[in-house]
């Protein structure tokens, strides 16, 4: 009985109950490992029975993707919650994968040290979660994504295996780097046990220029006001950490804050806004409300192009009814839809939007949902690699069936 | 298998790109690892990504193993040929494709030159980030393959944080995009320091960074190497991220001081080279703090034009090289420990240095705990060249022991992958190894590099009948 043999492992197990599904599909049973020895203990006896497994942290982008194909064991990593090793004079810390980002950020900045990840959700996000959803917040464009400051990793592969890459340097070309495979492979390849990270000082000083611009095109001889800003700024040597747009339904103005931090920020913030005009109307100390977060993940689709691009992306959004939020000059915004649309709209919506995208190279991925008709991903050139990737650590097809592009 | 395998080649490339000559062949015999030698089966020089997915088309079809070769200036041998093999060298393929400023973007093919990106748009106000020391001839395909750093990686990452997209010609000799901004696995990331194991890139994004406002580079001159020590640590620990900090110990600055002439101040027992960059304001904020920091210093030299700076960084990009002077032979180690485990290390180098009787000059990217001691010996004298292997094997186990890791921008290659199970376990090599067998199922890609044991990927249909032959000879198991 499969129960019996995940009883046997010793881990916390319960019975699933409906507040427990995955996009709909009800797991039998939930289980709350300590350890990365109990994810693979709970892991093998998945593997002897065939029981699919769906990895969770916070919950909080659960909903995201495709219902899976099966799930019998919610794999809840709340439990794994202790920040192993906070090496301060080497700015590394190790983390288990439930380590909330609000735990792990209150805890660095103790000892005057952040995680330079902002996850645009206020509360509950995992650093296993972080890790696996791959989501980039304002200042990915000053110090990159999660793959980006992500230096070690020990995960648990679907028969058990415990695997660790990279190590607890920041410097290490040692042997294949499975951080960045499992970075944004939403639990289709394993289990993300424990992440290291490298560190930065917390800044010293931070300013936000908040501004308001135009929408594109107000008349078609004018050049677009939010693209321009955006060149001007991805230029500045006063080297701005983030630049983030927000505009509300795709209509209307647009706000544009750019968030300047570190030594001298405040004299940086002064040069940056005297460059950027009129449009500007306050400089603070304090972030504007709901600053890189994503309000409405209904129907949630992220957009990725080239910087330079901006303007005529903002031009495929205007009134596509779309809300757009996200980085002006790190070729990265997020696409909210608010209101209920049902399932031909959105589908709809999402094919025009695309195609207007797909013209300037821009690709629009669905990551949230409702509607099964919605084509989520688009064309990948690289799926017949991934596919292999993913026979070779998941043969069994046991970890998050189907959540993942192209049914992987 | 190899001569049909050479006809075959001259009906897909010029016959003059096709070279079997013995002695042109021996002049591909070694990279920059220059004790690891072979001559290769046959050298050829494509000019174009699809010549080359034609040429590893090919290699599948005859089963033969390829190795890939940039301007193999590689220190692990990861560009080691193989007899039985095709050396596929990217020489030709030197062209910078597109320029793309607004974007902050360039394609290149991989025989350009890492500086010869920067050339490009230095003018413009940009510049291609990672710098490794022998940027001057390191082509880019071999920077990708590598993952490489250099001395200001410390603040803007390596190799793989400024790659946007590569077009790579896969084991089987697939024309394949891998691009940062596809959705799905991270491809990309996992191809980039792969070691030419995972299939060759034929076409590279690039992302062009701004040229930061100011730059202010310190030399600083300690009389010991722990108040040098101590001045690293105070530099992090005020929360400044320089974007380099390098250090050279007394052995290491003579001998840059007998090849270059770099006049670093006279007696010092370590210098630091420290170099801020960023906005004005935040950089002459920074240069003060850093200034008290350094108030052991018995020397503080600032360089005040881009001359003054090269010549600051002269003695230290020459070192490796400059060792030659001061030794008839030496091995360049690349270890990393964590930073603030240097001191310990340090002093454990010296107590192997004196029980071996073998010197060791200290040249290191500080910041980041990026050992490269250089391991100095006569090559003519008996037993020194095992005594100098021993110490160099000692400083690994040292990086291991103290959490670090045994290679930190030259690569695994065939030079250390019999140190891999000590860093790592059997289950995280399996592991790594599945990647492997995902992309390159006969193990055609560069084998015998980065893993310790040559694995097979299972069985593939029409390409061996019967038992492979390494696993008959015991020399690899199936899985």
């Amino acid at each position: 009985m499969p129960s019996q043999e995940l009883a046997g492992t010793g881990v916390t197990l319960r019975d699933a109950g409906p507040g427990d599904a995955v996009c709909g599909v009800t797991p039998t049973w939930v289980a709350l490992p300590e350890t990365t020895g109990e994810v693979s203990a709970v892991l093998r006896a998945c593997a002897e029975h065939d029981l699919a497994v769906v990895p969770t942290g916070g919950g909080t982008k659960l909903h995201w993707g495709p219902a899976p194909e099966r799930c019998d064991v919610l794999l809840d990593l709340c439990c794994m919650n202790e920040i192993v090793e906070h090496a301060a004079g080497d700015l590394v810390v190790r983390a288990q994968a439930g380590v909330t980002m609000e735990a792990l950020s209150a805890a660095l900045a103790e000892r005057g040290q952040e995680l330079a990840l902002d996850p645009p959700f206020a509360e509950g996000s995992t650093v296993g979660g972080t890790l696996a959803a791959a989501v980039a917040g304002p200042r990915a464009f000053r110090y990159g994504t999660a793959r980006d400051l992500l230096i070690g990793i020990t995960v648990v592969l679907p028969d058990g295996t415990i695997a660790k890459s990279g190590g607890k340097v920041v410097k290490n070309v040692a042997g294949y780097d499975l951080g960045k495979l499992f970075t944004g492979s939403f639990g289709t390849l394993g289990v993300i046990a424990e992440a290291t990270f490298r560190l930065h000082p917390l800044p010293v000083e931070r300013r936000w220029i908040v501004a308001v611009v135009d929408p594109p095109r107000v008349s078609p001889a004018e050049p677009c006001q939010a693209g321009e800003l955006a060149a001007m700024l991805a230029a500045a040597q006063q080297e701005p950490s983030a630049v983030e747009l927000d505009w509300p339904h795709g209509q209307g103005p647009i706000w544009m804050t750019v968030l300047v931090e570190g030594t001298a920020a405040h004299e940086r913030a002064r040069v940056l806004r005297a460059r950027m005009g009129g449009v500007v109307k306050d400089v603070r100390d304090e972030p504007p409300p709901n600053w890189g977060l994503i309000l409405n993940d209904d129907v949630l689709a992220e957009v990725r192009f080239e910087p330079a691009e901006l303007t005529r992306v903002l031009d495929a959004v205007h009134y596509s009814g779309f809300s757009l939020r996200g980085s002006a000059v790190a070729g990265r915004v997020w696409l909210e839809l608010w209101g209920d649309h049902g399932a031909d709209k959105t589908i709809d919506a999402v094919a025009a939007l695309r195609a207007r995208l797909d013209d300037i190279g821009a690709r629009l991925t669905v990551l949230a949902t409702p509607y099964e008709g919605v084509e989520r991903w688009g064309a990948v050139g690289s799926l017949p690699l991934m596919r292999r990737v993913k026979e070779r650590f998941d043969p069994g097809r046991r970890m998050s069936p189907g959540r993942f592009v192209g049914g992987i | 298998m190899l001569d049909t395998l050479i006809e075959a080649l001259r009906g897909v490339l010029p016959v003059e790109w096709v070279i079997t000559d013995p002695v042109r062949l021996r002049t591909y015999e070694c990279d920059g690892l220059t004790y690891h030698r072979a001559t290769p089966g046959v050298v050829v020089l494509p000019e174009t990504a699809e010549q080359v997915a034609r040429v590893v088309g090919l290699c599948n079809e005859f089963a033969v193993p390829f190795v890939a070769r940039g301007s193999g200036t590689g220190l692990s041998g990861g560009a080691l040929p193989r007899e039985d093999g095709v050396l596929i060298v990217t020489s030709r393929m030197r062209r910078i494709l597109e320029v793309d400023l607004p974007n902050r973007r360039a394609v290149v093919e991989p025989g350009v030159t890492n500086l010869a990106i920067t050339e490009a748009v230095r003018d413009q106000g940009y510049y291609y980030a990672p710098d490794p020391s022998s940027q001057q001839i390191c082509s880019i395909g071999g920077n990708v393959a590598e993952n490489s750093g250099g001395a200001h990686c410390l603040k803007y990452g390596f190799t793989v944080n400024h790659i946007e997209a590569c077009e790579i010609v896969t084991p089987d000799g697939d024309l394949v995009t891998l691009d940062r901004m596809d959705p799905g696995y991270d491809l990309l990331g996992a191809f980039v320091g792969s070691e030419g194991t995972l299939g060759i890139a034929t076409k590279i994004t690039v992302r062009l960074s701004r040229a930061p406002q100011a730059v202010t580079t310190v030399l600083a001159a300690f009389e010991s190497i722990e108040q040098g020590g101590k001045a690293v640590s105070a530099i992090i620990g005020a929360g400044i991220v320089p974007a380099a900090i390098e250090m050279m110990d007394a052995l290491a600055i003579e001998a840059a001081e007998a090849a270059v002439a770099c006049a670093y101040p006279a007696g010092a027992g370590a210098v630091l080279i420290v170099e801020l960059d960023g906005p004005a304001v935040e950089v002459e904020r920074q240069f003060e703090r850093l200034r008290e920091i350094c108030s052991d210093a018995f020397e503080l030299r600032v360089a005040a034009d881009p001359a003054e700076r090269a010549a600051i960084w002269k003695g230290r990009k020459s070192a490796f090289a400059a060792v030659g002077r001061i030794s008839p032979a030496y091995i360049v180690q690349d270890g990393v420990v964590p930073r603030t485990s240097l001191p310990r290390v340090l002093a454990e180098i010296d107590r192997l240095s004196a029980a071996y009787d073998i010197r060791v000059a200290n040249v290191f990217h500080a910041g980041d705990g990026n050992l490269h001691p250089l391991v100095l010996f006569d090559d003519a004298e008996p037993g020194a060249g095992e005594r100098a292997e021993a110490v160099s094997g000692a400083i690994l186990d040292l990086c291991i022991e103290h959490g670090g890791s045994i290679t930190g921008e030259h690569g695994v290659g065939v030079d250390k992958a019999k140190y891999m199970p000590k860093m790592f376990s059997e289950a995280d090599l399996d592991t790594m190894q599945l990647v492997r067998c995902a992309f390159d199922p006969r193990g055609l890609s560069n084998p015998g590099k980065v893993f310790p044991t040559p694995r097979l990927c299972g069985e593939v249909p029409g390409v061996r009948k019967g038992v492979h032959p390494l696993v008959e000879s015991g020399r690899a198991e199936q899985f």
